[in-house]
């Protein structure tokens, strides 16, 4: 018999198998799990009708409810890496590089890494524990038979918003870090802002910000789309919500690290 | 096939007496277990029909089948006359949109209000409606619940009778020829049971909707049902009004009505 209508993508057996099955067969299961569920948020994300209402909720819910956290954070980073940085620079009688060095850490490295890492516990176990328990609370099979496509309405906005709010977090991060490493420069000296920022610009070049300002798509993207995987097929129950969070940031954090080296192994392919 | 020409179809087909629903062996497996093995099942048009049951016979799998969340296996289902195996994406859209659904858990959503859980499915269904109309189909909807003074709340604010009304009311608002409940007093106390038994028979003589009620409340059948369905074992085990079932010879069924 014909389905009635688009599906959830039915894991359950799936699930079943997993468990009596060894660690290293979930683990292959789980990344084929991974790989139907991105195929088919690229087959619905071009595919109309369009949830731009939708959409734009979630980037203002992703994108600018995470701005204090993130602000906050990339003050610290730069201060603190500033403050840590001095000493060894100091044995050598490099001092005057710190604004230089710590830009490029900052922008390079740092600012994209820890934001997103910081964007995982807050968005990517947001998420996952969302749908977790829209799913445990059958609304997401009450937007089903009203017509709705829920992989459409809930997965493809928000994989798409987080996608797209995390580079614009990070290039906010990476102006409060430098500023907080301004701020850090000043404790133990007397650095004008435009002598401080006049060194930063001397010392980057196109090669260090674009890579780092791409790769944060690809991080955005992978938390936005692992949040939603774990918890829209989450187990049935309370337990389930809870362990689609969690399971959501661990993997995501992971995803953020491993992408992370590809691009710098890519990157570096292009600058030797 | 057009919209139009659908939606003429289906609308000639509501107008009939008969059967607004059939299904004949309908089975449905989850691994090894044979959840529905063979089910006939015919619904007409303004009728109330309760399926019992024992916890995990299928009950509630077999409405989820109607409506698509669950797939059968094998047999045939035919809504209003048409066989929906041979419809196309389209049409059993259009199909399902006579069909309403009231979940266990009201599955009321927890970030809207509400006023927007009930404009959500308006909203969806109904792309030209005005802001106007949608407000007073809402308001409609709330009085016919008595729920009009909880507009503004969020489901979180609700008692569980106030829940499972406004679930009712979502459902409701899209006017559907075919009722879904899947049991619709489980954990509240017997007077709001009571009160969504009355809701439900309500609903049956205002909109001459034809429904399948899931439950285990004897209470609740009593009030509802033109017709009791007993599944056993994934089969339909005994068919009756209540008060057949209730004198039947059979322990088991009559176990039901103690």
């Amino acid at each position: 018999m014909k389905k009635i209508t688009l599906p959830k993508l039915q894991n359950e057996n799936l699930d079943e198998e997993i468990v009596k099955d060894s660690v290293f067969k979930k683990f292959f299961l789980e990344v084929y799990s991974l790989t139907i569920f991105t195929l088919h948020f690229f087959r619905e994300v071009f595919k109309p009708p369009y949830e731009f209402n939708e959409l734009m909720k979630q980037t203002f819910l992703i994108g600018y409810k995470s701005f204090p956290l993130v602000i906050i954070t990339g003050f610290i980073i730069g201060l603190v890496l500033t403050i840590q940085s001095r000493p060894t620079l100091a044995n050598f009688g490099a001092e005057s590089w710190l604004p230089a060095m710590v830009a490029v850490s900052i922008i390079r490295e740092i600012g994209p890494v820890i934001t997103s890492l910081i964007f995982a516990g807050k968005v990517g176990s947001g998420i996952g524990a969302e749908l977790a328990s829209m799913n445990v609370t059958q609304q997401i099979d009450a937007m089903q038979v009203s017509d709705t496509n829920p992989f459409k309405y809930l997965v493809v906005t928000r994989v798409v918003a987080a996608t797209f709010m995390l580079p614009v977090l990070v290039v906010f991060a990476d102006m409060v870090g430098l500023l907080g490493s301004f701020v850090g420069v000043n404790l133990k000296g007397d650095v004008s802002l435009h002598l401080f920022f006049a060194q930063i610009f001397q010392s980057l070049d196109f090669n260090d910000l674009f890579p780092a300002f791409i790769k944060t798509f690809f991080f955005g993207f992978a938390i936005g789309l692992i949040g939603s995987y774990k918890g829209y097929y989450s187990n049935k129950g309370t337990e389930g919500v809870g362990k689609a969070a969690n399971s959501s940031v661990v993997f995501a954090s992971l995803m953020v690290f491993i992408i992370d080296m590809i691009a710098v192994q890519i990157t570096s392919l292009y600058q030797n | 096939m057009s919209t139009q020409v659908q939606k003429n179809i289906v609308s000639e087909i509501e107008d009939q007496t008969g059967p607004v629903l059939v299904m004949e062996h309908l089975k449905k497996s989850f691994g090894n277990n044979h959840v529905l093995r063979d089910i006939n099942l015919v619904i007409n048009k303004g009728e109330n029909v309760v399926v019992l049951g024992k916890s995990g016979t299928g009950k509630s799998v077999l409405i989820k089948c109607i409506v698509g969340l669950d797939e059968p296996d094998d047999g045939k289902l035919f809504i209003f006359g048409q066989d929906i195996s041979e419809l196309d994406e389209d049409e059993l859209i259009d199909i399902r949109r006579k069909i309403g659904f009231l979940f266990q858990s009201g599955a009321l959503y927890d970030s809207m209000t509400v006023r927007e859980n009930l404009e959500f499915p308006l909203r969806r269904q109904l792309h030209s409606i005005s802001k106007d109309e949608i407000f007073s189909l809402v308001k409609e909807a709330l009085k016919n619940v008595g729920l009009d003074e909880a507009i503004d709340k969020t489901p979180s604010e609700l008692s569980g009778g106030m829940r499972k009304r406004l679930g009712l009311a979502r459902t409701l608002i899209l006017k559907p020829s075919i009722m879904l409940y899947d049991e619709p007093t489980t954990g509240l106390d017997p007077i709001t049971s009571k009160e969504i038994s009355k809701l439900i028979l309500k609903v049956q003589e205002k909109y001459n909707t034809s429904s399948i009620i899931i439950t285990h409340d004897i209470d609740c059948a009593k009030i509802t049902a033109n017709r009791i369905i007993v599944i056993k074992e994934g089969i339909c085990a005994a068919e009756g009004t209540y008060s057949e079932l209730e004198k039947s010879e059979d322990p088991w069924i009559r176990s039901f009505f103690e």
